[in-house]
């Protein structure tokens, strides 16, 4: 007779971490099904529907060139001015609105981590898809917009993909981090949108790199986004300035950091929210 | 047989904070932090107490050991907040123990409500695929199942309709019809059936009994429907404030659950009853408004001594007292008996006493004799009406009824072997008629 394999599982108080990855793999369908949801949830009765995921970030565009580049006159190179705020919109879209959601994830499905068993870091995770949808729409537009102003990028917009790679992972640390605090100190679900509007006017949006003074360089390139941002316009521009390259690391090293205390935190708290959500 | 489910001394700590609201915030964490502080640094601090004062230790399960071997039906029983829903949750892997541990052998669900992870916004279709992913299930299963879904919900027209439009019976149907196709090893259900109408409810104690008894799955089975816990289960846990009090025959648990459990508010070890105090939640009834209420109460034996443990065929007098506060000239009482799982055995009314009652304390009894009853836990239930409802009480007397081989040897008696009563009877010799 053939030998039934079993799996067993020992539950107690601690940890269980080799399980953990086997449990994400099995659940990997549940990742698929949260996100498809939140997909068809999105647009639920609103008469546009879909078209609200283009028109936003035009919005947000045209507002932008206007006050940055018309009335405050800010210089934007050779560059037509709506693409160049076009281009940092991209990564910053997604980051604001990836972590909005995962952030307000985990207490957003409290019943269904009440009641039910599966790795809870599917549920930040699976949270981003809505916002990287939208990041594909907004770069649609994005190349429409390039036909129109007949811009062309060189080879270096393949690069994009590493760039992308980066926000993702900072969105995922950042999500995994703040909604597990969020779990416990419902703090958090104010403070975000406050990162959120701060983070626009440290971060080069609206504006190029280039008319940071230099002495607040250094500072100013601790922000990771500035590395992603000021990355998408190297792609996209070939705009070189002197401080490209640390502010990328810069942007690294802090993102494989936030991702390594949001995973580290996450999983700390995680056996215990059932309790606590 | 193999074992299924072991647990090694489980236990599940809270803390619970007096005072406070449900969420922790930031400012709480640190101003307690510097209450501390401050407390240590001028040398008033006592340990534990004062500024501690807010925070208590709570043991919802303590030293849970027991083993399950693959195919048994185990039940859970046991009063509200009692541990039987965390004891799931622990075993099903929501929240971790405090301490202790367990192993489990084989793949699980845990069924604690029906239709988690359902969005209202969703048509049923698109519910069935989420709820299924929810519950561990991958789309490829659910697509060979989906059609038996549907069927066993009785969804068919609305498939493509959002839940939300739903009625709350359809809903539930729908759920129940997505968890049912499951098919684990080990499955632990928490109270689902105490939703739907009666005829769903049967379906789906239908369905549980074909997975448990045909398909051979380890099942654990919290409930309060001890009908149901008795017809799906070999054995049982009783649980109470956290701990097990026992784990044995299904028969036995429920028989010691409902003598510990059901009458404690009102509760007498001699059979007397005194009902001044004693609140009627039931009847909604005011005292202050009636104009005659029932005071206490005795079960008597043949030796007039009151107590509450019979034999099998003895005499036994219910003398029930009761005030008159304003003059009644036309009154009526009720008397009823039930049985442990709450099944009405008998009932009778008195006569309707056209006697004309001036205010006083009165005494009346009803006398049984013979009692047919079996063996076990017997509930008496009053009510009186003159002649609308003035009192009544579901749980107004309980009383036990012993074994008595002795009676057994009666002709007219025998030993009825199944039954909820027994019945005086008279069984003639075989005569041949060809």
């Amino acid at each position: 007779m053939k030998e039934i394999k079993k799996n067993i599982t020992i539950i107690k108080a601690g940890k269980y971490d080799r399980q953990y990855l086997i449990d994400l793999w099995k659940y990997r369908e549940l990742f698929y099904f949260l996100s498809w949801r939140d997909i068809l949830v999105r647009y639920k009765q609103t008469v546009i529907g879909v078209v609200w995921s283009i028109i936003r970030p035009i919005l947000t565009m045209i507002v932008f060139t206007i006050i940055f580049g018309k009335i405050a006159k800010l210089p934007s190179g050779n560059v037509p001015y709506p693409i160049l705020v076009f281009v940092a919109l991209l990564p910053w879209q997604f980051f604001a609105n990836a972590l909005q959601s995962s952030s307000n994830s985990l207490v957003g499905n409290a019943g269904m981590i009440s009641k039910v068993y599966f790795p809870r870091m599917i549920v930040p995770a699976s949270s981003i898809i809505v916002a990287f949808i939208d990041f594909l729409i907004s770069f649609m537009i994005l190349i429409i917009l390039m036909f129109w102003y007949r811009f062309v990028p060189d080879w270096k917009v393949v690069t994009i993909p590493l760039f992308l790679i980066l926000a993702i992972l900072l969105t995922l640390g950042a999500g995994f981090l703040i909604s597990s605090l969020n779990v416990k100190y419902r703090d958090f679900q104010y403070i975000v949108p406050f990162i959120v509007q701060l983070g626009l006017y440290i971060s080069p949006v609206g504006f190029s790199s280039d008319i940071v003074p230099q002495k607040w360089k250094i500072i100013y390139s601790l922000n990771p986004m500035v590395g992603i941002i000021d990355g998408f316009r190297w792609a996209f521009f070939g705009t070189q300035s002197n401080y490209l390259m640390l502010s990328i690391i810069f942007s690294i090293v802090i993102i494989i950091l936030i991702l390594f205390i949001g995973i580290w935190y996450f999983r700390k708290t995680e056996r215990t929210f059932a309790d606590r959500i | 047989m193999e074992t299924a489910i072991k647990v090694e001394n489980i236990g599940k700590k809270y803390i619970i904070r007096h005072q406070q609201d449900q969420y922790d915030t930031l400012r709480d964490e640190i101003s307690n932090k510097s209450r501390k502080f401050f407390l240590r640094v001028f040398g008033n601090y006592r340990g534990n107490s004062a500024a501690m004062s807010t925070k208590e230790e709570f043991w919802a399960l303590r030293d849970i050991s027991f083993t399950i071997k693959n195919g048994e039906r185990i039940g859970i029983i046991g009063k509200n907040g009692a541990g039987k829903s965390t004891l799931l949750k622990i075993l099903s892997r929501i929240t971790e123990p405090s301490e202790g541990r367990a192993i489990i052998n084989g793949k699980v669900a845990s069924l604690l409500e029906v239709g988690t992870g359902f969005h209202p916004e969703l048509t049923g279709r698109e519910n069935i695929y989420l709820n299924g992913a929810v519950l561990g299930m991958s789309k490829k299963y659910i697509n060979t199942r989906f059609k038996e879904i549907v069927e066993f919900a009785e969804i068919e027209k609305f498939l493509d309709t959002p839940v939300k439009r739903y009625s709350s019976g359809m809903y539930v149907r729908l759920a129940f019809a997505v968890a049912a196709t499951l098919e684990p090893e080990i499955l632990m259900i928490d109270e689902v059936l105490a939703v739907g109408d009666v005829k769903f409810q049967k379906k789906c104690l239908g369905r549980m009994e074909d997975v448990s008894k045909n398909e051979g799955r380890t099942i654990l089975f919290v409930s309060h429907n001890m009908a149901a816990i008795s017809s799906l289960t070999e054995k049982c846990i009783l649980l109470n404030k956290g701990e097990m009090v026992a784990f044995d025959e299904t028969n036995k648990v429920v028989n010691m659950y409902l003598s510990t459990c059901m009458f404690d508010d009102l509760d007498s070890k001699d059979g007397n009853y005194d009902y001044t105090n004693y609140e009627r939640p039931e009847a909604k009834i005011n005292l202050k408004n009636t104009k005659v209420f029932f005071i206490g109460g005795k079960i008597l034996g043949n030796d007039d001594n009151s107590r509450n443990i019979f034999q099998e065929g003895e005499k036994i007098i219910f003398s029930i007292d009761f005030k008159v506060i304003k003059k009644v000239s036309f009154f009526e009482l009720a008397f009823g008996v039930k049985n442990m799982l709450d099944m009405p055995i008998f009932s009778v009314l008195s006569d309707i006493f056209q006697l004309e009652l001036k205010p006083g304390e009165y005494n009346t009894k009803i006398i049984i004799d013979p009692n047919y009853l079996r063996p076990g836990e017997y509930n008496v239930g009053l009510s009186m009406y003159a002649p609308d409802l003035q009192d009544g009480m579901k749980n107004a007397m309980h009383f036990t009824i012993e074994a008595n081989p002795e009676s057994y040897n009666n002709p007219h008696w025998s030993f009825s072997f199944l039954g909820v009563i027994k019945f005086p009877y008279f069984w003639e010799k075989p005569v041949r008629i060809k």
